[in-house]
């Protein structure tokens, strides 16, 4: 509330600088017909006053709220009392949340100890202390900046050139958010990875053949161990990630060549949306298509033949995924079909092929590369895909390869490891995280490859 | 001619001839199997939205039951000074019961009293303190209302509890089902438009269960996305098209922003747990934090649609600008921007209908708590659609089914909207150079 308000004033003093720089430009040079004897347009003036208010102030008072909660800490641990200044760091950490809530009134201060009480109000008053020194020491810098900027004000000064260099910069950094965000997942990712790894070697990981993680309340209790080898989720993720692949690769791919080399235009272009339809549907309806409607179907389809399926089988997730990828294969694959140079067609046409052998042996090795490129795009899509599996897939982590039964992947252990409030240390909820940074790697590493190719390809007719 | 080239010309003739058959019915083959993908395809979305739709509308109607309702002033307000407090905490349920009772006096025994007072959902008690509350009149007189009834009820009327399945094997027994068909003779029952569906927030019970808390949830997380991502994705296209140099780093944020668009969105959720909640301490479940990750999720597609939108204005434009004398951010600011501005819109609403679809990572952020508030703020706990369909789907009672294809359908009414104002946007101002 104190610091909306001290924002807020901030915000005034820069319009107010605005106008007030603009009015000096215009004034220094004789009033609005001058205005031709300034470097800049008489705004930029106002613009660069502005910023000068307004960049250095929000900059302070931005660093003073993130760096005062830890000053104020130091100074409320270092008055309490002796005894228990040294607790270990936990207890430490128990205590100051205990004063942490007092002091913002979700605690009552009646209920606390007293020396919480007693620390409470310390924090209270040194956190009003540095609110009021943060908001003047703010103010102050933008109204010095500001009255900085409109004394420097003169017809030579290049206003413009100052404020577009802020423009270009600000862009700049918009653009490392990029960059960042890479950076904030792989740290955060392999961070905990690390920490799990600590508890779990890295082999018993990637070799073990049994998942089941749970851990035991207590160390004595039966099972307390916990086994967290992965391999039955990475099998379990490749058998559905392959029956996906198995129903869209040869759909999206024929339905891909039949729009773009036997459909006529208007067809294509009623066609062809109506399939992308299916790539703007949320995954969360095909979880539910798949569990609810394909599950039980195939179920009875299973009784019809005799055979046993399982109600959450790989088979009715893996048929959904695929239905799910089939506009991504085609739309890719009908991209690197139209981009054989009609030439190669005409060739063979004119050598007397008939239209399905030109197509077989002419335009699809010429666009095999790119094909390939598509395909592991959406091996990389299969893998990473969550809702689908998570509603359909099950969650036994068995080792198997039959697609009736039920398997269990990765994404569907990341999401059931995280559901809830688990305590955030446990190896239960970090090896969600090394499984998070599995995935990350294999998609990764999946769309390197599949770039490269891509890009490859588009270059060779370009 | 030699004679020799003649007869070799028949021959090879001959046998282009002979196999010609074989090949034409090579190509029918081929062309059929191209025809039989696409009309799969389009089997697979007409019985995606058929297998939808016809689950889903019925969540849309309820089943109601009409009963008198007598407003007896010695239960409501004994003292008659009609006290708001007094007429707030009257036991309502007690002239609810009341009034199932008047229908079948007969009932007597406790446990089929019970039974009986089951028929209706537990929000009628709401629907006549209401009536109560609205005009303390009332009280004393007696008034003809429409009730909810209970989920079972509902989907027995709806015709999805089978009445020839043995007693102990349905969730209605005979007797209730007995209730059930003298009501139904009497007229006293209909099924009608809900719009508790709409207007109301989560709940245990399918028959109160809404989806506004969700809708609400929905559009705080997609506000902050939009407001974030739009921006932000709009100057990194910029600065990356139409400022940088080619160097090492434009070259690393180029392959970045490639690679994230494809990276799994449940990663992102891992990010967001990480860091925003761990690291930063936000709030769980909050759609401010939903936003920051749909946030980082969405900004690569921006990024790129952007870009694609500001290298669609032509070179001269600027060189124009650049002519007139205007500086490089002049001519980008005041003439590239605004024309290559709906192109960016176009990206930015499929962005947006990209992540009001997306789950996975608001799973991990903690979501999927249950809520049945309609959130007010940005950091009230809030749930999302997509994520609410999760909820109802991994419900075990019968009638959550219908709820979620009635939340799908609502869900998909959002993002058809999204998609025909994109379309509209790119046909009615996308230029042409």
């Amino acid at each position: 509330m104190h610091t909306s308000v001290i924002v807020v004033a901030i915000l005034v003093l820069t319009a107010l600088g605005y106008r007030l720089g603009r009015r000096r430009s215009v004034a220094l040079v004789g009033g609005p017909r001058g205005t031709r004897n300034l470097h800049s347009l008489p705004s930029y003036y106002g613009f660069l006053t502005a910023l000068w208010c307004a960049l250095p102030a929000l900059g302070v008072l931005g660093a003073w709220h993130l760096l005062d909660e830890r000053v104020i800490v130091g100074a409320v641990l270092a008055e309490l009392p002796p005894d228990m200044q040294h607790l270990p760091a936990d207890q430490q950490g128990l205590l100051l949340n205990d004063v942490r809530n007092v002091v913002s009134g979700s605690l009552p201060a009646a209920e606390a100890r007293p020396e919480v009480q007693s620390a409470a109000r310390e924090w209270r008053r040194l956190q009003s202390l540095s609110n009021a020194a943060g908001a003047s020491l703010a103010l102050c810098l933008g109204l010095a900046g500001g009255a900085l900027a409109w004394r420097r004000i003169s017809p030579e000064l290049r206003a413009r050139n100052g404020v577009e260099r802020v423009v270009e910069i600000a862009l700049a950094l918009c653009s490392m958010i990029a960059i960042l965000t890479t950076i904030g997942i792989i740290l955060s990712v392999l961070y905990e990875a690390l920490n799990f790894f600590r508890v779990v070697p890295l082999t018993d990981f990637i070799f073990g053949t049994t998942w089941s993680p749970q851990m035991a309340m207590r160390a004595d209790q039966v099972g307390s161990s916990g086994a967290f080898g992965a391999v039955p989720l990475f099998t379990g993720t490749l058998l559905i990630s392959l029956i996906a692949m198995a129903i869209a690769v040869p759909i999206g791919l024929f339905s891909a060549i039949c729009l773009a080399e036997y459909a006529d235009r208007r067809l294509r272009a009623v066609i062809k949306p109506l399939l992308e339809v299916l790539a703007g549907i949320p995954t969360v309806v095909y979880g539910f298509f798949a569990a609810l409607t394909v599950g039980p179907l195939l179920r009875s389809a299973g009784q019809f033949a005799g055979l046993e399926v399982a109600s959450e089988s790989a088979l009715s997730a893996g048929f959904v995924m695929g239905i799910m990828i089939i506009p991504f294969v085609s739309s890719l694959a009908d991209d690197m079909i139209t981009a054989v140079p009609q030439s190669l067609r005409d060739g063979a046409y004119a050598l007397g092929a008939t239209r399905s052998e030109t197509i077989r042996r002419v335009v699809l090795p010429a666009a095999l590369p790119g094909i390939v490129g598509g395909v592991l795009l959406a091996v990389s899509r299969a893998i990473g895909e969550t809702m689908i599996v998570v509603m359909a897939a099950g969650l036994a982590a068995k080792l198997t390869f039959n697609p009736l039964e039920a398997v269990t992947t990765v994404t569907v252990q990341i999401v059931t490891l995280l559901i809830g409030d688990n305590e955030f240390n446990s190896p239960k909820t970090l090896s969600a995280f090394a499984l998070g940074l599995v995935l990350f790697v294999a998609t990764l590493l999946l769309n390197i490859i599949a770039l490269k190719i891509v890009r490859k390809y588009r270059e060779q007719y370009e | 001619m030699s004679e020799a080239t003649q007869a070799r010309a028949r021959t090879s003739q001959q046998k282009v001839a002979a196999g010609l058959k074989r090949r034409y019915r090579a190509e029918l083959r081929f062309r059929s199997y191209g025809i039989a993908a696409v009309a799969l395809g389009l089997l697979f979305v007409a019985f995606l939205f058929f297998s939808i739709i016809s689950k889903g509308y019925t969540a849309f109607e309820q089943t109601f039951v009409r009963l008198e309702v007598s407003y007896a002033a010695d239960k409501i307000d004994p003292d008659g000074k009609r006290a708001p407090a007094d007429l707030e905490g009257a036991n309502y349920e007690a002239l609810v019961r009341q009034a199932l009772r008047e229908r079948f006096p007969e009932v007597t025994e406790r446990g089929d009293l019970r039974k009986l007072y089951g028929l209706l959902s537990g929000s009628a008690e709401t629907v006549v303190r209401a009536r109560v509350l609205a005009d303390p009149n009332r009280i004393g007189s007696r008034e003809t209302l429409w009730l909810m009834a209970d989920d079972h009820v509902d989907m027995l009327v709806k015709g999805h509890i089978d009445r020839n399945v043995p007693e102990d094997e349905r969730s209605i027994d005979d007797r209730e089902l007995g209730w059930i068909d003298r009501l139904t003779a009497e007229h006293r029952v209909e099924v009608r438009f809900n719009p508790k569906f709409l207007t109301g927030g989560d709940s245990r019970e399918p028959e109160q269960a809404g989806v506004r808390g969700a809708v609400m949830g929905s559009l705080f997380t997609l506000l902050v996305t939009l407001f974030l991502s739009f921006p932000i994705g709009v100057a990194a296209a910029v600065y990356l098209e139409e400022f940088a140099k080619r160097n090492r780093l434009t070259d690393i944020i180029e392959v970045n922003i490639n690679n994230l668009a494809a990276v799994p969105s449940i990663v992102f959720g891992l990010l967001g747990l990480a860091m925003f909640i761990q690291f930063f301490g936000l709030p769980r479940s909050a759609p401010l934090v939903g936003g920051l990750v749909l946030t980082l999720m969405t900004l690569p597609t921006i990024i790129i649609t952007s870009r694609a939108a500001l290298k669609a204005v032509p070179p001269s434009i600027r060189e124009a600008a650049f002519g007139m004398g205007a500086s490089p951010v002049q001519a980008v600011l005041h003439h590239v921007l605004p024309l290559a501005m709906p192109g960016m819109l176009t990206g930015a609403i499929i962005g947006m209908a990209r992540a009001l679809g997306e789950s996975a990572p608001l799973l991990m952020i903690g979501m999927v708590a249950f809520i049945a508030d309609v959130p007010k703020t940005l950091s009230d706990p809030a749930t999302v659609l997509p994520v609410q369909v999760y909820l109802w789907a991994s419900s075990p009672e019968r009638a959550f089914v219908e709820r979620t294809s009635g939340a799908i359908m609502v869900l998909l009414a959002f993002l058809l909207v999204m998609n025909a104002a994109a379309v509209f946007l790119r046909s009615r101002f996308e230029r042409r150079w």
